[in-house]
């Protein structure tokens, strides 16, 4: 049978086996069994809403048919099944212990135990624990270089590897896949919205949906992140990986099964709580918000690995010469992300567990019944999630200003001025959190601090804002794709700072408190912060990373239709907000006046949309079929544009030497580094 | 972690940098931790202000004394293994590795069904015994982990893995059993000292 063949019989059976799987579990878990679909003509919201989960369900298990049918022996392929098992065992132990405990079989607390032993038993599957359990045995395992041995080298990608360009195209991959599933999502809900009256959804799926979306784009932007920081800080510093490669493969291993447990929610009732997952709701929904808990909670750990990894790989494996201030912007604010991701990724994981304990073990830590606090579960989140946004836009922000210079030909204006404003925004992100609570009824005493530290935050955002007006003042501007890309984020983020302190401000936030405007603002600062950049970097780095050139006329029309799209959306929500319009509802009054609006929001979401595919269409044909790319087609100054593209296995061949500082383009005589120290001073630095 | 120290130099990274590098990774590593723990002393301070449940104070002493004295030994054990006295490095790793299970018996085995919040014996559940519970649980599971740890030390050097200039893997699991006793320093007196008793007594 050809390759294409088992694929195929693997999807097929796959998914089969997950529509069936899943009619069992829901009658386990005491939902209604999917066996009647209710027929079309009886109308399309029950049919919908009763084919989405299964649909859901065989996508899953296709999806691990067709890998398995492609090949047996992927890491991919093994993790799943380990996750499998995983899943079997941790329901037959809690069970087991229930049962010495003297309780019967409870369907909640099942699931709980099999999505905590899943990820495990994905992790052994995919080999990403095998040398460190190796270790306890006291036995010696060297580091693994190239692709395994005997395989074709694209099977790299789909198992464990401790190569960070590896693991760095195997993040942006799974972020570019799950952002497509999340836009899906908002696809969904937004053709609902587009007029009053309910179209097609119920609002347990329309809560399910816009809770998905939430949290889907934020694993999607934190793998994105990952894939950028993983792929350009080792190269940017001239290492030959990160600090702890296994570390690396094992953290980026880790998102995946969380990922799929956070996607599997939707079949056990999904959950209604939004992704902020605020008790007491959370703790009285379905069984599906223990899903999305234990998945982000796994997920936090990723992130707290990652950046542990980033941050020693930063400060001990520098090229000779580069001190602190003559590294590149990029890797500053990777510095101050992970510096907020290693520490405060605890927080959310502590209150999302507060929440699994709740529900299972019938604590009662935020139930006022038991003496508990609602507020706590809020400022607990909260002190991950406020500075969380900054994690999202710090290496966006980091990405403008490491393009600007190189696209205008100039040094990039105050350098030192920017490297710290990402510190300074990274160490104020802690003292914010209470300003999402202003509405909730926190002490009085603490509104008017929150609301002050809250606007300090401006400063060292507008300190960025100078510097990129700076750089491009009288500078010899030329606009390729990355360029469009960068310029749009600067006027897209503008938008969302603009919108900020209006939010910020006790007065005006107690009015624009959950409405569109709210929505408006953080989409602005989500697309401005890291939507933008990060395209701009993929299509930027990708000659290096593919050695091909991307197509220009099809990179302009996915910029033109996204800033456009992008502008029209967020503008006309935060219209809609300041009329009245509340977030996280399926339903309108048309009194509003506000149904206009939705259109055109639904309209520009299809524009955006549309943009994303054709620039994910451009990448994927590119890399396969694009014209071979010059070594260094944008001129630019950093080392990984000196050697060639597709990057050697262990980046440099010899250590390269710090000589000057990164940003200088136009200063006559200048060099950065000098690529070859031990034949002499051969500079590298472009000509221009 | 425990063995990094087998591993070669790659990538021309130098044995003194890879151990500059692991012991820079641990302590970020602690300082996450620490973000985990303080974190559960807010909630605690939230939720209890400046009350507390009426605890056994004889037991809560033994537990935290058996604790501090776990300390000693785990860093004797490693001053040891630096001088290649392997037998006391065994004997000292084997008295941490008793004095933290004893600490598991006494927290687990005997405060959580001897507490008066334990409605198994009559208590008084209710947010007391909540946050009691979550934190002794939190940390016991620390504790577990560092035992487990301790464990797999003792095994290696028993097998003459570790000596005078390859020590990482104690150094490490002894460090990271300093913190999961510091973490205790600071939730005793959270437990059983501060605030005013309330609630159901002995």
């Amino acid at each position: 049978m050809s390759r294409t063949s088992r694929m195929f019989l693997g999807f097929v059976v796959g998914f089969v086996a997950g529509a069936v799987l899943l009619t069992v579990m829901r009658a386990l878990v005491g939902l209604s069994p999917l066996a009647a679909i209710p027929a079309l003509s009886a109308g399309f919201t029950p049919f919908f809403n009763a084919l989405a989960p299964l649909l859901s369900a065989g996508l899953l298990l296709g999806a691990v048919g067709l890998m398995l049918g492609l090949d047996p022996a992927l890491g991919l392929a093994r993790g799943l099944v380990g996750m499998a098992i995983g899943f079997v065992l941790g329901i037959l132990l809690t069970h087991f212990v229930r049962l010495g405990l003297g309780l019967g079989w409870d369907a909640e607390s099942a699931w709980v135990g099999g999505a905590s032993l899943a990820p495990i038993g994905f992790l052994l599957g995919v080999g990403a624990l095998s040398d460190w359990l190796k270790w306890t045995r006291g036995m010696h395992t060297p580091e693994q270089h190239g692709p395994p041995a005997g395989r074709p080298a694209w099977t790299r990608y789909f198992g464990f590897d401790q190569n960070h360009k590896v693991i760095g195209v195997q993040y942006t991959v799974t972020g570019i896949l799950i952002m497509g599933v999340g836009g899906t999502l908002a696809m969904i809900f937004r053709t609902e919205l587009a007029a009053v009256g309910r179209q097609f959804l119920s609002p347990d799926a329309f809560n399910t949906y816009i809770s998905l979306h939430g949290i889907i784009m934020i694993a999607s932007i934190l793998l994105g992140i990952g894939g950028l920081a993983n792929y350009l800080v080792p190269l940017m510093l001239g290492a030959s990986d990160m600090a702890f490669p296994r570390l690396n493969g094992f953290a980026f291993w880790l998102t995946v099964p969380s990922a799929i447990l956070i996607i599997m929610a939707i079949f056990f009732g999904g959950w209604d709580t939004g992704w902020t997952g605020y008790a007491p709701l959370s703790v009285r929904g379905p069984i599906g918000i223990n899903f999305f808990m234990i998945g982000m909670f796994y997920f936090g750990f990723s992130s707290i690995l990652g950046s542990l990894n980033l941050i020693v790989t930063t400060l001990k494996m520098r090229a000779p010469g580069m001190n602190l201030f003559r590294m590149p912007i990029f890797v500053w604010a990777i510095l101050s992300t992970s510096l907020i991701q290693l520490t405060a990724t605890q927080f959310i994981g502590l209150s999302f567990l507060m929440v699994v304990l709740e529900r299972n073990l019938q604590m009662g830590f935020f139930n006022p019944a038991e003496g508990g606090n609602v507020i706590l579960f809020q400022h607990l989140f909260w002190f991950y999630s406020h500075p969380a946004v900054y994690i999202f836009i710090l290496p966006g922000l980091g990405i403008i200003s490491e393009l600007l210079p190189v696209f205008s030909r100039k040094p990039l204006f105050g350098y030192k001025w920017i490297a710290l404003s990402s510190m300074a925004i990274a160490l104020m992100g802690f003292l914010v959190w209470g300003h999402h609570m202003f509405a909730a009824g926190i002490e009085d005493a603490l509104r008017v601090p929150f609301m002050y530290s809250t606007m300090l935050v401006a400063v060292p955002t507008g300190v960025k804002f100078f510097s990129w007006l700076g750089t491009v003042w009288r500078g010899k501007l030329f606009f390729p794709t990355p360029m469009l890309f960068v310029l749009a984020a600067i006027a897209v983020f503008l938008i969302g700072g603009l919108t900020g302190p209006p939010l910020a401000t006790i007065s005006t936030d107690l009015h624009l408190h959950d409405s569109y405007f709210v929505v408006g603002h953080f989409h602005a600062t989500m697309f401005g912060g890291f939507v933008f950049p990060f395209f701009a970097a993929l299509y930027f780095w990708f000659p290096k990373i593919t050695g091909r050139m991307y197509n220009e006329r099809l990179g302009q029309i996915h910029w033109a239709l996204q800033t456009v799209g992008f502008y029209t959306m967020s503008l006309t929500m935060a219209r809609a907000g300041l009329l009245g319009m509340r977030r996280r509802i399926v339903d309108y009054d048309p009194a509003l006046g506000v149904e206009g609006m939705q259109l055109i929001v639904t309209i520009a979401g299809y524009i955006i949309f549309l943009g994303v595919l054709i620039g994910v269409y451009n990448l994927w044909i590119s890399a396969k079929r694009g014209q071979v790319a010059a070594i260094n087609p944008w001129g630019s100054r950093s080392p990984e544009w000196q050697i060639p593209s597709p990057i050697p296995e262990h980046n440099y061949a010899e250590p390269f030497e710090v000589v000057g500082d990164p940003y200088d383009y136009g200063l006559p005589g200048s060099v950065y580094v000098n690529m070859s120290p031990s034949r002499g001073a051969a500079a590298s630095t472009p000509a221009h | 972690m425990t063995a990094e120290a087998h591993t070669p130099p790659a990538g021309g990274i130098s044995p003194a940098k890879r151990l500059q590098m692991n012991r820079l990774g641990l302590w970020l590593f602690l300082l996450s931790e620490t973000f985990l723990f303080g974190g559960i002393l807010a909630a605690r301070f939230y939720l209890w202000g400046a009350t507390r449940p009426h605890l056994d104070q004889i037991l809560g002493l033994s537990v935290t004394a058996m604790l501090l004295v776990s300390s000693f030994f785990i860093n004797r054990a490693e001053v040891a293994i630096k001088h290649d006295d392997r037998i006391e490095f065994l004997r000292s790793t084997g008295i941490t590795i008793l004095l933290g299970l004893l600490f598991l018996v006494g927290v687990v085995g005997l405060e959580w069904r001897t507490a008066p919040v334990n409605p198994a014996t009559g208590g008084e559940f209710g947010i007391y015994g909540d946050v009691l519970f979550f934190m002794t649980g939190m940390h016991a599971f620390h504790v577990l982990t560092g035992v487990i740890l301790l464990g797999v030390v003792a095994y290696l050097g028993y097998k003459g893995h570790f000596h005078a200039r390859n020590f990482y893997g104690v150094e490490a699991a002894a460090i990271y059993w300093h913190f999961v006793d510091l973490v205790w320093v600071f939730f005793y007196p959270a437990l059983y000292l501060m605030g005013v008793a309330v609630g159901p007594g002995h």
